[in-house]
């Protein structure tokens, strides 16, 4: 079989800066975010990308996100 | 690996706003600066901003912007644009603001087709002061000044008042948009940019009605009030273009 390539991509979230709104978590199809258990200095349980899924760089996350907090990085 | 969504130029660099979890101001504002920036537009920008949540916008976008009394935002723009014409002009507003105590001013200034652009954020409701029934508030929607749910016999029906200045023939361009999903929000983007190259062309008067969620007073979390906004709101405003008169378009 040949091989294929797997697209390189990479979310980034700005942990501080993160609201908790979960817009992001809803919209991101792969399943590649999901919620902390930790809380940041605003006081709001902060996303976090799921190691357990890979991000496809939709951006989808980034376009619903109402802080800016997302950074998607691709080919 | 490169970064697929740059911080945009015009808004101030890692802002932490004050718009609760969820608002759809952050997304318009954000939309906003891509755009002045996409259209190279920014460094001739002067944005008027409301008495509403928007109130600290200026804090926020790194182009100019005077702030107006409440409802005044269309009779201030006018000042701006008639005297500075080469300048491209915002006026930023919600729907308290616009629909309610500035009624006359959208009205006249959408009648005589000014030529700046008209950005109307409809959540149905007066966010800032805690949630109060407002012009565009649904038959039946509860709010802190309508506890059992808005009765048109009593409050009257919600007014469309984007749908109204559509008819004017000064009004060049006007589109009802929602921030509800990445689709939704790319499409939002697309009708302020036909808004803003209106403008450019000197085409008229354009508004773009925005319908965002205010999750906060509409007391749901942010995803329950994407669904509101599909299932609700947009059944009462429905999305589209209201008028286009571009070429080969009117
Ligand atoms: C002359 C005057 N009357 C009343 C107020 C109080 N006030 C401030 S914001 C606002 C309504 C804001 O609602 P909206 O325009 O819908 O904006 P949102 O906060 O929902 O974005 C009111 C009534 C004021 N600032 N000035
Ligand atoms: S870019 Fe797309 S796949 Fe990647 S985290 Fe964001 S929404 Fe999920
Ligand atoms: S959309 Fe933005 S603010 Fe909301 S949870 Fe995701 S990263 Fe946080
Ligand atoms: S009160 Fe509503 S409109 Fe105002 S910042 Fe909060 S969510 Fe946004």
């Amino acid at each position: 079989m040949d091989k294929i390539k797997k697209k390189e991509c990479k979310v980034i979230v700005k942990s501080e800066n993160c609201k908790g709104c979960y817009l992001c978590v809803e919209f991101c199809k792969p399943g590649a975010l999901k919620v902390s258990k930790n809380l940041n200095k605003m006081g709001y349980y902060y996303v976090e990308p799921n190691e357990e899924k890979s991000c496809n760089g939709c951006t989808a996350c980034a376009i619903v996100c109402p802080d800016l907090v997302i950074e998607v990085y691709g080919e | 690996m490169k970064l697929k969504n740059e911080w945009p130029k015009h808004y101030k660099r890692e802002v932490i706003t004050h718009y609760c979890p969820g608002c759809g101001h952050g997304v318009v504002h954000r939309i906003v600066a891509e755009l002045l920036e996409e259209m190279d537009l920014g460094k001739k920008t002067i944005g008027v901003n409301p008495a509403g949540c928007a109130v600290l916008a200026y804090k926020y976008f790194d182009f100019d912007m005077i702030e107006a009394a409440h409802g005044r935002g269309t009779a201030l723009a006018t000042g701006i644009k008639r005297s500075r014409p080469d300048l491209f002009v915002l006026s930023y507003q919600g729907d308290g603001d616009l629909a309610a105590i500035g009624t006359a001013e959208t009205i006249h200034s959408a009648s005589r087709g000014e030529l700046f652009t008209v950005i109307f954020i409809n959540n149905a409701v007066y966010g800032m002061t805690g949630g109060q029934m407002a012009p565009t508030t649904l038959k039946g929607q509860k709010t802190t000044t309508s506890p059992d749910g808005r009765n048109p016999k009593y409050e009257g029906y919600p007014l469309h008042i984007t749908d109204i200045v559509a008819t004017f023939p000064g009004v060049a361009y006007a589109e009802r948009v929602a921030i509800k999903s990445p689709a939704s929000i790319i499409k939002a983007k697309k009708a302020i940019k036909n808004a803003f190259q209106t403008q450019v062309d000197g085409l008229g008067y354009s508004i773009i009605e925005v319908l965002s969620a205010c999750p906060t007073n509409w007391k749901m979390s942010p995803v329950d009030s994407m669904k509101w906004i599909n299932d609700v709101l947009e059944k009462e405003f429905p999305l589209g273009v209201l008028t286009d008169k571009r070429k080969g378009n009117s």
